[in-house]
């Protein structure tokens, strides 16, 4: 269960899997990659973005996104046709959320888009656990000195997304250019807005 | 289906080490936690990863731990989703530990906090 997996059995059996589909007629290694390209193409971060976004100018919306993350997101569009259940987690004056995967690299693919790979190493899937403060500021991240951490470690079936504070200043702005403002990072936590 | 854990509850983890694949992660084996809320249920994935297509479907429960519990310090909380078949009700006896009171104090907090925010 490292991060990297190029060499991994599994690896070596989906390639073989595939192979033989292919050799059988059962699938073509286009239709394959057909599939795959849309699936990247409908997940980025600019959707977990959209959703902050949404969040912060639509305070029912913000309620319903808390309450049950997957539903709302539908809403947007999002996650349509996914087993999986969205958890939306709030950044507040007192409090600062951070999501990792221990286990493996489980992370909220269809809203961030592919994970980056430091998320998937052993350095931080071992060590935010244990010292968050520390690799949050290793990030940049300064939290103030009371600041309650949770780290949501995505044991099951749940799929984890930090909705970050809306910084100050940002009164006048447009749904589309605060949704400018989140990058993926704010949305696991690693970052603030 | 009636869950086991309310909402408040505490639990303890099972400590074994199976020889199977568990979603148990090994740092928060035989570990003291609180329920925070039901998750929804799902297969076992202990006995699903055999393949088999006989796992029994078990509620999944969004559990707490304190950081110190975990890892002897620290300050910071854990959350994990654990299936119910890797919990048990914590009835320790701990008038002397003032780590339930705390853990207590602060899901009041949060439960306080949450109900208004949501």
């Amino acid at each position: 269960m490292s991060g990297d997996h190029t060499d991994a059995t599994i690896a070596r059996r989906v390639r073989r899997l595939e192979t033989l589909l292919e050799e059988k007629g059962l699938v073509t290694g286009e239709k394959v990659d057909e599939v795959i390209d849309a699936f990247l193409a409908e997940s980025s971060p600019a959707n977990g973005a959209r959703v902050v976004a949404r969040a912060w100018t639509d305070e029912a919306f913000k309620s319903r996104l808390l309450r049950d993350g997957t539903a709302a997101v539908r809403e947007l569009g999002y996650m349509d046709g996914s087993y999986q259940r969205l958890r939306v987690v709030e950044n507040t004056a007192t409090t600062h959320n951070v999501i990792v995967c221990t286990l493996c690299s489980c992370y909220p693919l269809r809203l961030l888009g592919p994970s980056p790979s430091w998320y998937k190493s052993e350095a931080y899937r071992s060590r935010v656990v244990r010292e968050p403060r520390a690799v949050l500021a290793e990030f940049g991240v300064e939290l103030p000195p009371g600041t309650q951490v949770t780290v949501w470690d995505s044991s099951a079936e749940s799929r984890y997304m930090v909705l970050p504070r809306r910084p100050e200043g940002t009164a006048g702005m447009s749904e589309e250019e605060l949704a400018g403002l989140v990058t993926r990072n704010a949305l696991i936590g690693t970052a603030v807005v | 289906m009636t869950d086991r854990f309310p909402p408040g509850t505490r639990v303890r983890t099972f400590h074994h080490d199976p020889p199977h694949h568990t979603r148990l992660p090994r740092y928060a084996r035989g570990k003291r936690g609180v329920v925070v809320e039901p998750e929804g249920p799902d297969e076992l994935p202990d006995i699903s990863a055999r393949g088999s297509g006989d796992a029994p479907v078990e509620q999944i429960y969004a559990v707490r731990f304190e950081a110190r519990d975990l890892w002897g310090e620290g300050d910071h909380h854990v959350v994990l989703d654990l299936w119910e078949s890797y919990l048990e009700e914590d009835l320790a006896e701990d008038s002397e530990d003032d780590l339930a009171e705390d853990l207590e104090d602060d899901l009041a907090d949060d439960l306080g906090g949450t109900a208004d925010e949501r």
